[in-house]
């Protein structure tokens, strides 16, 4: 009893949350219609995904894990079942839930720091030059803050949409594949910058990637959904701390069994 | 042909003005050749041009077609770029107007020049609002392609960061429709410029479609006729000109395929 009342004190209310879940999908189903036909994308899909947890959702081209993070993000809405955050239902888009999409979100008109303070209107312009550099300085963008998109590699394109995302300080990023159109160097360059900026600010993530390998270096969860109707197949916990090491047996043994749960050879 | 990057900075300039010396030798002897009474050499548009600059009637013409161009093509881009965005976003009410848009469209604005002095009567109104209508449907036009051609993820992005629809318009569809904004109002600019000229041979008493037509009327003035042809053909090439800078200002450039 004393314990308890001395955590809210400290306003760690976390284990109280966490056994809520900071988002949770339930029944989730989403079917599109096309050509007169129903076609089933997400069915029956459940999850719930704790405050400060990093999820990747993973699955073959075309399984609906871009839609299940859709609809998770409030751009689409679901044919049956809900989404909640925080015990809320979602409705629709919200500036405390960003989506980063592939580099291709950036804004060519704005300038880098333009595109940063993008969703920061409402404070004054102080707060917002000095939010916008603390931002730059975190993707490490220093030096290019009057520089505009098309001036800047795909890497660096991709570390301004995750800068823009940050400043508005959401709660939950949704990342629907950001590192998929980079180079492999750049990709694993981008992926400790995620985790370096994740652990700094501890945001809830759900990471869409098709690349298993990325699933085992980021997530704490990998969600394994099935092709489609998307259903999720397997949860794996991934019980590794970070630094992680891509080459130790446990690594190894968990990708090895993610790759056998999709149904893939072990051999090219 | 060499690259265009290969080119030397001088021959930029020294082959294009080449040619139109070449030209106008060629249009001179051409006159001399033929022994024509009628059509004047260049020597002798020059020397018409420069009776009516002392006389002060050139300018005048020419700052009244500019004029009329200017406010006709500024109420056509006033109208047109919000109508088109409106059309643009919701495309229920683009349906509704289109067939009313396209039916009007393909007539020319000469063909409205009874109309526009039966409206406005014989004066600058008429030309005026005949340059609008040669500028309003392009622009109208444009703008609509440009917002509906708008990604779906720049919308998303602005939604997502809390924007209210009147503000996704203005901060992330307008800015992102921009470069094909300009394209429409360069071309709706030139399409005003022609329709000015001829609105001025029959609608009003000054410009340089008034010179032309008034020049050949009154004592086949063929001299002033040509000379009126070229500044024409020089104003247009000048707006345009100014035009094409605004592609290389930096929030539209991205829009555009530039050399470097």
């Amino acid at each position: 009893m004393i314990r308890a009342s001395a955590d809210s004190f400290t306003g760690d209310a976390m284990p109280r949350a966490s056994a809520a879940g900071k988002l949770r999908v339930e029944n989730l189903g989403v079917a599109f219609q096309r050509e007169g036909a129903t076609l089933p994308v997400l069915d029956d899909v459940n999850l719930s995904v704790r405050d400060g947890e990093f999820v990747c959702l993973l699955g073959p081209s075309g399984c609906g894990k871009s839609t299940l993070l859709n609809a998770m993000a409030g751009f689409l809405q679901p044919t049956s079942g809900q989404v909640l955050v925080d015990g809320e239902v979602v409705r629709g888009p919200d500036p405390r839930r960003i989506f980063v999409f592939q580099e291709r979100g950036v804004f060519p008109w704005l300038t880098v720091a333009g595109n940063i303070g993008f969703g920061l209107g409402k404070l004054s312009r102080e707060e917002r030059a000095k939010r916008v550099q603390h931002y730059v300085q975190m993707v490490g963008l220093q030096g290019f803050e009057k520089s505009y998109p098309h001036e800047l590699s795909g890497g660096m394109k991709q570390r301004v949409e995750v800068a823009r995302a940050l400043a508005v300080n959401p709660d939950v990023l949704f990342l629907d594949e950001p590192f998929g159109a980079l180079d492999s160097i750049t990709r694993m360059v981008m992926r400790s910058e995620l985790l370096r900026i994740w652990e700094a600010e501890r945001k809830t993530i759900l990471f869409v990637t098709h690349d298993i390998d990325e699933a085992v270096q980021l997530a704490d969860r990998v969600v394994v959904i099935s092709a489609r109707p998307g259903r999720i197949q397997q949860i794996v916990d991934v019980d590794l701390q970070h630094p992680r090491d891509i080459s130790s047996p446990r690594y190894l043994k968990l990708r090895d069994g993610i790759l056998s749960q999709i149904g893939l050879a072990h051999r090219i | 042909m060499t690259p265009a990057s290969r080119i030397h900075p001088v021959e930029r300039w020294l082959w294009p003005i080449l040619a139109t010396a070449v030209f106008l030798l060629l249009w001179h002897y051409a006159v001399l050749w033929s022994g024509t009474r009628i059509f004047p050499s260049p020597r002798e548009v020059e020397l018409g041009l420069s009776q009516l600059t002392h006389r002060g009637v050139l300018y005048r013409d020419i700052v009244d077609s500019l004029r009329r161009v200017a406010i006709g093509y500024l109420a056509a881009v006033g109208a047109g770029i919000p109508l088109g965005l409106l059309l643009g976003w919701y495309p229920a009410a683009e349906q509704t107007v289109n067939p009313a848009i396209q039916l009007l469209r393909p007539i020319s604005p000469i063909a409205w020049i009874p109309v526009a002095i039966l409206f406005f009567g014989v004066g600058d109104d008429a030309a005026i609002f005949l340059v609008f209508l040669g500028a309003f449907f392009p622009i109208v036009i444009t703008c609509v392609d440009a917002v509906s051609n708008v990604p779906l993820i720049y919308r998303r992005a602005g939604s997502n960061f809390g924007l209210t629809a009147p503000q996704v318009l203005a901060r992330v569809v307008f800015p992102a429709a921009l470069p094909q904004i300009l394209v429409g109002l360069r071309i709706a600019l030139g399409i005003g410029w022609l329709v000015v000229v001829a609105g001025e041979m029959i609608a009003v008493n000054s410009g340089l479609g008034y010179l032309i037509i008034d020049s050949r009327n009154s004592g086949k003035r063929y001299d002033l006729v040509v000379g009126a042809m070229l500044l024409i053909g020089i104003i247009g090439l000048a707006l345009d000109a100014v035009f094409r800078r605004l592609e290389s200002i930096k929030p539209v450039r991205w829009g555009f395929r530039h050399e470097s």
